[in-house]
């Protein structure tokens, strides 16, 4: 993947630290020669937190997200995972869709068990363990419906429950709400976080909501417009041992937003 | 791009490279065609498959000694006046049947039947009603083409937009307003696709004429140049209906594009 | 068009075009149109006779053989194409010309090289069919949706996983559609060539019946070949709408 300079120019001292379960060195993305989607990005992802990737529209989230996924290679820098090198898709991350991507001619345990179909599992282990994340999201006894006979909200959590199941350190979630209605969406958010609380995964989230984003996250970055940069992290600091609306009053919350959205509205102008 | 590892091979591809490529595909598809073709004919896989350049020449010949004017001239008559007329009723069924669910209810099964059903049977009967005249080729036109027409018309302006309609109805537009500033327009790109296929259905019906019924136009020039041996000049025949057939399907589906699917432009 | 507050579906409006036609018959208007009646007695007849039945397996067989060659051929080389970027750029131009070529006017030179028979009739079937179901793969290949290809392959899938798993199930909407319009297609195809052909099967049963002006006979077997044609195509409409659901997900 990374380009042939790497023999020749010797990359920056890599600062691992052990806490960061992903890496980001030096990426650029050119999608064509004059649409430069991302410019240097560097940045690290803490272990068992949930960081948010947040700016305007076409900035280069979701790019950055696929090029993290494996799905789409650098122009330019590297991305470690576990201190690995990234050359493709690999069995320590998992996507979740912003279209769901669901099969339609697939049942929801088929979907769910889909990632552990492909490793080559027994069919009757895999469902087992896909039952398990279908009961999780809170889908139990859908198991046997059609994508197509469940709600926008529910077929997402077929989502997760699918990117749950093959047990993946890493999950990458590209705006996993923005196709659900508002109250269902928080119902997600709360229930998404009640479920990290107990897998302990690293969450990598793309989203447009500021407030989705102070709600959920440990650290948000937030991006320039295209191409992308990393303007600054925020880190709000929310306890999310708190109540919904203890969190959702609380002051930690409120600077936050203030500040993200300080930060955007620079953007506009 | 759906690899992971094609996005770094791509090419720098200016504009005026990606023009000049496309013509390189272009080439490269003619090359292997009649490239083929010729092996073939160098074969030989029959005595009865010339080479490409034995037909290619057959063709200038017969383009230079004015059997082909002559011979697209009694092809192309039947064929656009079928046309036409196939249009007409398209129009005016595909309007009543689109705007009438009277009139849908009694037209819709008997044009599809009528298109889905194998009408080139009917052919052989065309004879006995019109002779071996134009009259008989238009009609085999009339039969093949006409079905496709009138449903394709129909199903547009049925499908014409409701909030358009609705649009033009909340103006106080009156019903005619509504079917001549909404509806027609509207359903005018699919009306136009459904013409194209018409055509090329029309194509596949005065041949067929030709060669079952009224021995003359391209039909006979293969008819004859096949019966006399002279398989060059036969395929030069086929080669040049099929070549002047994807032409004119070609620059229909371009007058498509360019007339009423502004926001397509460029993109095929 | 409702009767009596019953909603009777638009199918039954073929009866009165039924009845049209048995009034202008036995008007005696024009002597190709048979009263509708005496066509109907014919086609009686026509079924029990040995030639019919040697005229409809011959055809039957013909028209299978042409269509397992067509979707085998049409589907892989429509799934090439959508996988294979120069295959659709060298291809994809005449796939599109033969698609919409007359190519009634290519059957005299399939007599010329396979003969008076019916391997002449299996390749035009071939010929009708292929280009529909290879433009309508390719279409589905095309359309499906990106994401559900990344979702493949972020979870590892090797190619032929995804070929087989996602790709060919994705598109299985469309491939069915242009499996039924190459149906259709091949039914005309079949007629066509065997028309041209003119010495075997219905071809030649056409020939005999329109030469010695047997109308009743020759719309008898042209009714045959209707309803035959109308039920392969609901037939395979019948196993579309099984797998309609897939449009709403999309898009
Ligand atoms: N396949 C592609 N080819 C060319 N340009 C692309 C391609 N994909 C994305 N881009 C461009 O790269 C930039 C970044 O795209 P990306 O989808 O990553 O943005 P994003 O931040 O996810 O936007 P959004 O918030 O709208 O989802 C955009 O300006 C887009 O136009
Ligand atoms: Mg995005």
């Amino acid at each position: 993947m990374a380009i042939a300079e790497q023999n020749t120019i010797p990359l920056a001292a890599p600062t691992f630290s052990d806490n960061n379960i992903v890496e980001v060195k030096g990426v650029s993305k050119f999608y064509e020669p004059d649409i430069q989607a991302l410019l240097d990005i560097n940045l690290g992802f803490p272990k068992g937190q949930m960081t948010t990737l947040l700016g305007p529209s076409g900035c280069g989230k979701t790019t950055l997200l696929k090029i993290i996924a494996g799905l789409l290679e650098p122009t330019e820098g590297d991305v470690f995972v576990n201190g690995q090198l990234v050359t493709g898709p690999g069995p320590e991350r998992a996507f979740v869709f912003q279209d769901f991507a669901l099969m339609p001619w697939a049942t929801v345990l088929r979907n769910v068990s889909f990632g552990l179909e492909l490793r080559g599992m027994a069919k009757d282990e895999r469902y087992e363990i896909a039952r398990r994340y279908i009961t999780n999201v809170g889908l139990e006894g859908f198991g046997e419906k059609y994508p197509h006979e469940l709600s926008g909200g529910m077929r997402q959590r077929v989502g997760l429950a699918r990117a749950m199941a093959v047990d993946a350190d890493v999950l990458m979630m590209d705006e996993p709400f923005s196709a659900v209605d508002e109250q269902t969406r928080r119902q997600f958010q709360e229930d998404l976080l009640n479920l990290l609380s107990i897998e302990k995964k690293t969450v990598l989230f793309v989203t447009h909501s500021i407030e989705e984003a102070v709600y959920v996250s440990d650290q948000i970055v937030l991006l320039s417009p295209r191409p992308g940069r990393i303007n600054k992290t925020v880190r709000p600091d929310i306890d999310h041992a708190a109540s919904s609306d203890e969190i959702r009053r609380g002051k930690n919350y409120l600077d936050s937003v203030e500040e993200i959205w300080h930060e955007l509205k620079g953007y506009l102008e | 791009m759906s690899s992971p590892s094609a996005s770094v091979a791509t090419p720098i591809a200016s504009p005026s490279f990606r023009i000049s490529q496309i013509t390189i595909w272009r080439v490269l598809s003619l090359i292997l065609l009649f490239g083929a073709w010729e092996i073939a004919g160098r074969v030989p896989i029959s005595i009865a498959f010339p080479t490409f350049f034995e037909t290619m020449s057959s063709l200038g010949t017969m383009i230079i000694d004015g059997r082909m004017a002559k011979a697209y001239a009694k092809t192309l008559e039947p064929l656009v006046i079928g046309i036409g007329l196939s249009t007409a009723f398209g129009i005016i069924f595909g309007v009543l049947m689109g705007l009438s669910r009277k009139f849908q209810w009694i037209g819709e099964p008997i044009f599809i039947v009528m298109q889905a059903a194998p009408m080139a049977a009917l052919i052989p009967l065309v004879t006995f009603l019109y002779g071996i005249g134009v009259a008989a080729k238009v009609v085999a036109v009339v039969i093949l083409a006409a079905p496709i027409i009138v449903l394709n018309c129909f199903r547009a302006v049925r499908n014409a937009s409701p909030s358009l309609i609705q649009m033009c109805q909340s103006f106080q537009g009156s019903q005619i307003q509504v079917i001549r500033k909404v509806i027609i327009p509207d359903a005018a790109p699919m009306m136009f696709s459904g013409l194209r296929l018409g055509v090329a259905a029309g194509f596949i019906g005065v041949i067929l004429a030709e060669l079952l019924i009224t021995p003359n136009g391209v039909g006979d020039l293969i008819t004859y140049h096949r019966s006399v041996a002279e398989y060059a000049d036969m395929y030069a025949a086929i080669f040049s209906i099929v070549f002047f057939a994807a032409v004119t399907v070609g620059l229909l589906e371009k007058a498509e594009v360019t007339i009423f699917r502004p926001e397509k432009k460029g993109a095929a | 068009m409702k009767i009596f507050g019953f909603q009777i579906p638009s199918v039954f409006s073929l009866l009165i075009w039924a009845g049209v036609w048995e009034v202008i018959g036995q008007l005696e208007w024009v002597f190709i149109f048979p009263p509708l009646s005496g066509v109907l007695i014919e086609l009686w007849d026509l079924v029990g006779t040995n030639a019919f039945h040697k005229a409809s397996i011959s055809t039957l067989k013909s028209f299978c053989y042409g269509m397992f060659f067509a979707i085998t051929g049409g589907v892989s080389l429509g799934f090439f194409m959508g996988r294979v970027d120069a295959a659709n750029k060298l291809l994809g131009m005449w796939v599109n010309i033969f698609a919409s070529a007359p190519l009634s006017s290519l059957v005299p030179v399939l007599i010329l090289l396979f003969g008076l028979g019916q391997t002449t009739i299996i390749v035009t079937v071939v010929l009708f069919a292929i280009w529909i179901i290879t433009l309508d793969t390719l279409a589905g290949i095309k359309h499906v949706s990106p994401s559900l290809i990344e979702m493949g392959q972020s979870f590892g899938a090797s190619r032929w996983n995804l070929l087989y798993k996602i790709l060919f199930w994705a598109a299985l909407p469309e491939i069915l559609a242009g499996i039924r319009m190459g149906f259709i297609r091949a039914v005309k195809g079949v007629i066509i060539g065997q028309l041209l052909v003119s010495i075997i099967d219905f071809g030649q049963m056409f020939a005999t019946f329109s030469r010695n002006l047997y109308m009743e006979e020759f719309w008898a077997l042209t009714l045959v070949l209707f309803v035959f044609a109308l039920g392969i195509s609901s037939l395979i409409g019948e196993m579309e709408k099984r797998v309609e659901y897939y449009a709403g997900v999309r898009d």
